[in-house]
């Protein structure tokens, strides 16, 4: 994996940077790069609430703020912002807001890689407003002042129209850290993580590879 | 959260009827439902704060419940109620989970904003 001079992760919701690339993240930090994870959101509307209930719809994000930082522990991201917006609401929001909120974080720490998501592949509807948001932020600024942008989409389509992801990273020397991190959004994962270790004491080959292979669209800006 | 006590849940609506009170009202799948089954159909609506007065409420059925509140103008209703809690700011929080313990269904009532 290329050195970075500082990686910036902009995701909507806790446990966002756990599935997908909290191997990559981990990677970056052994390498020595800086990581800032700005999380939109604490996930206030999730549907999961631990088997039995842990929690409710009004101590969730509260408990879910704990999971964040838990999991952000575990990577070792030691910069960790969370800006504040509520759930379910990003692609409401006035978005030229969203973009200078965006913009100014990237002129405060001058990244040298994002990773967010890829607009309109991601599925969920927080994930594509907060790619579409960086990416506009990127395309304002001056070309030889952009970061590089590696996207994660994982839509059913995403394949058929974007192709095969360009970036692929393979994780497994840090794959305790990145299961780690999963676990920690406990009330999030709790029913998958107990599958995932079933499947992982059998060596499921399929549970492997995903949780192995971290991949990317680097996102190019025309003109 | 607990089970539905049907009992208690209705002491919990007759408590604040008749006076303004800020109602949490929200169904959901959840945003990858169609993602996973492209032939469901994925829907769901919230609502956070409308200020309503009720006149009489209701918890009905024998489990999921059903929770009718009637307004002077119109209703409130929401189905397959299974849990619900009183919390330490005395907000009346009821709520549906699926057999998978995931939140379908949620009624909140508080006489402050939540």
């Amino acid at each position: 994996m290329e050195k970075e001079r500082q990686l910036l992760v902009v995701f909507p919701h806790p446990d966002d940077e756990a599935f997908g690339v909290s191997g990559t993240i981990a990677t970056h930090i052994n390498n020595g790069t800086p990581v800032t994870y700005a999380c939109l959101t604490l996930g206030e509307m999730g549907r999961n609430m631990g088997d039995p209930p842990f929690c409710n719809r009004e101590t969730l994000p509260l408990i879910r703020k704990q999971e964040l930082q838990d999991s952000a522990n575990i990577i070792g991201i030691k910069d960790l912002r969370m800006l504040g917006y509520r759930d379910k609401t990003i692609e409401f929001e006035d978005e030229e807001k969203l973009i200078n909120h965006m913009g100014s974080l990237i002129d405060e720490l001058n990244p040298s890689l994002i990773i967010s998501f890829y607009p309109g592949y991601a599925v969920h509807p927080d994930h594509d407003a907060t790619g579409r948001a960086v990416v506009k932020a990127v395309e304002r600024l001056p070309k030889e002042k952009r970061p590089k942008l590696h996207l994660v989409a994982f839509s059913n389509n995403c394949i058929d129209e974007l192709g095969e992801p360009d970036i692929r990273h393979d994780v497994s020397a840090v794959m305790d850290t990145k299961i780690a991190a999963i676990k920690a959004h406990r009330s999030q994962t709790q029913l998958m993580a107990t599958e995932m270790e079933e499947k992982l004491k059998v060596n499921d080959p399929d549970m492997i590879a995903w949780l192995q292979n971290e991949r990317f669209w680097t996102y190019s800006i025309k003109n | 959260m607990e089970p539905v006590i049907p009992e208690k849940v209705q002491a919990e609506l007759d408590r604040f009827a008749n006076q303004d009170v800020f109602l949490h009202l929200e169904t959901t799948n959840g945003a990858y439902a169609a993602h996973k089954d492209q032939s469901f159909f994925n829907s769901g609506a919230y609502i956070r704060n409308a200020l309503i007065q009720y006149e009489l409420g209701k918890v009905t059925g024998i489990g999921p419940y059903r929770i009718g509140l009637k307004l002077n103008i119109g209703w409130v209703y929401a189905e397959g109620i299974t849990h619900f809690e009183v919390d330490d700011q005395e907000r009346l929080l009821l709520a549906g989970h699926d057999y998978q313990g995931k939140l379908a269904v949620a009624l909140q009532i508080s006489k402050t904003p939540f």
